[in-house]
């Protein structure tokens, strides 16, 4: 059975974090999951939540009547646009006089929400979808040799009340995923705390602590990468690592792996062709680890 | 006003705006709002709060409920949530705290208290219906990547569907200003 998916970029990754679409593209063709782009596209509407509730539930609600033109299910590389459009899915199911006012807004282009499409972010596609047991059966290179530790982030758990997926204060999905790619993944302090993203442009003092006290406790236990599945927590640690070290004297020199990168070097993918020459952090010593040569 | 002032200012009683906590209890998200018995929980368990002298989520929630309106609407801190709704998710009460908190900087934003940072996403929403401005080395990147072209959006379209969103429509005149 193929799996068949509207992917929705969202706004982050085709700005700043293009490795994370390159990599899963190619290991979603590779697992047999199917992508059809989006026929049009606004933002989910997170940015605006802390300004303008109403604008975040129209331009999401805008989102999910598209897709149910379209007649598919969405996929998602970013929690937050995942995170969105479940919640507004959820809210405006539940709440008629709330979805018909949305829906007046949706009118003009002819568009109205009726709440007959799911959204998925990427984690739970490779889980439900194409199942554990698919993905160790297509593993050619096993990562035996890697330990590596996982932040799943914020907006795939919480709230659990809204997205109901996985275990919010203990959750396993990545932890499933990343050893059925053959590596080890370890658990350290504070795992499912916040990388501090959302704190950039208010406070980037407390956004870098945030992200340095996380980088720190996943030094503590050695891990050689860090895997992320969010755009927003890519930036925070791979784009800012080397920042962070200048500006608290540290030294980690982790790499920050999108999970289908991880994923995508277990299937035999080459990593040039998972855009490992994107990321800023240096990997060429955890490429040797795994025996995969870069050209 | 410094944070100082917002906190430690001593507390008028015209100030206080009794009404304040209930209609916040009628808003979306602040519904248990009245619930709250100022454990703790939220600011214990806070990642900002740890790194943050000022951002406390219960002082804001007990600033919210005493009616001290003006206050907490002015109050800078209030910026400083990460949105990780780890407050939410462990309130005893079922308060949804990160939500109350959104309510309280929607309503800031209203008064045009709102970090530069929200002007600009929104902006370029409008203009662009992504919330960056998307560099065009980007989009040509895309193609030699071997990636689609990036989805259209329709700016007529999304500006037309949030016609009458005050925040927006403050948001497009401040520009309009700008840009004579």
């Amino acid at each position: 059975m193929t799996s068949k998916y509207l992917i929705f970029l969202g706004c982050a990754v085709p700005y700043r974090v293009l490795s994370y679409e390159i990599s899963a593209r190619k290991v979603l063709a590779k697992l047999g999951v199917e992508l059809v782009e989006m026929p049009e596209f606004n933002c989910c509407g997170l940015p605006l939540d802390p300004v303008s509730h109403e604008t975040m539930l129209i331009l999401a609600a805008r989102n999910l009547a598209l897709a149910e033109q379209a007649e598919l299910n969405i996929l998602t590389l970013c929690p937050g646009c995942a995170g969105t459009l479940k919640k507004v899915n959820k809210i405006l199911k539940e709440d008629k006089t709330l979805r018909e006012q949305i829906n007046g807004h949706l009118k003009e282009s002819d568009l109205e929400f009726k709440g007959t499409v799911e959204t998925k972010h990427i984690l739970q596609v490779l889980t439900e979808d194409v199942g554990l047991e698919k993905i160790r059966a297509a593993v050619v290179n096993p990562l035996t040799n890697l330990k590596v530790a996982e932040h799943v982030g914020c907006h795939l758990l919480r709230p659990k009340e809204y997205i109901g997926f996985d275990d919010p204060e203990d959750p396993q999905t990545l932890k499933r995923l990343i050893e059925a790619t053959g590596a080890t993944c370890l658990d350290y302090i504070n795992e499912t705390e916040c990388c501090g993203a959302p704190s950039v442009g208010v406070s980037d003092e407390v956004a870098l602590q945030l992200a340095r006290d996380k980088l720190n406790h996943v030094k503590l236990v050695e891990a050689q990468a860090l895997i992320t599945i969010c755009p927003f927590c890519h930036i925070m640690f791979d784009t800012n690592e080397l920042r962070i070290e200048r500006m608290f004297q540290e030294t980690y020199g982790i790499p920050i792996l999108h999970y289908p990168q991880l994923l995508g070097l277990a299937l035999g993918i080459p990593p040039e062709e998972l855009a490992f020459k994107e990321l800023r952090v240096d990997t060429s010593k955890l490429l040797q680890v795994i025996g995969v040569n870069q050209t | 006003m410094t944070e100082t002032a917002t906190q430690r200012e001593p507390i008028k009683a015209s100030e206080i705006d009794p009404k304040f906590k209930y209609e916040l209890s009628r808003m979306h998200g602040g519904e248990k709002i009245l619930n709250c018995f100022q454990c703790g929980t939220c600011t214990s368990d806070c990642p900002v709060a740890r790194f943050s002298d000022t951002y406390r989520p219960r002082t804001l929630i007990h600033m919210a409920k005493l009616g001290l309106k003006e206050r907490v609407l002015n109050s800078d801190t209030l910026w400083l949530c990460a949105a990780c709704f780890t407050c939410t998710d462990r309130c005893p009460q079922g308060v949804e705290v990160a939500s109350v908190i959104r309510i309280l900087r929607n309503l800031a934003a209203e008064k045009g208290f709102a970090p530069q940072v929200f002007k600009d996403q929104a902006a370029s929403i409008l203009e662009s219906g992504y919330a960056y401005k998307i560099p065009t080395l980007r989009i040509t990147k895309r193609e030699t990547q071997g990636l689609p072209p990036l989805p259209k959006s329709n700016p007529e379209k999304i500006r037309k569907a949030l016609k009458g969103v005050k925040f927006l429509e403050n948001t497009e005149k401040e520009g309009k200003q700008n840009d004579q």
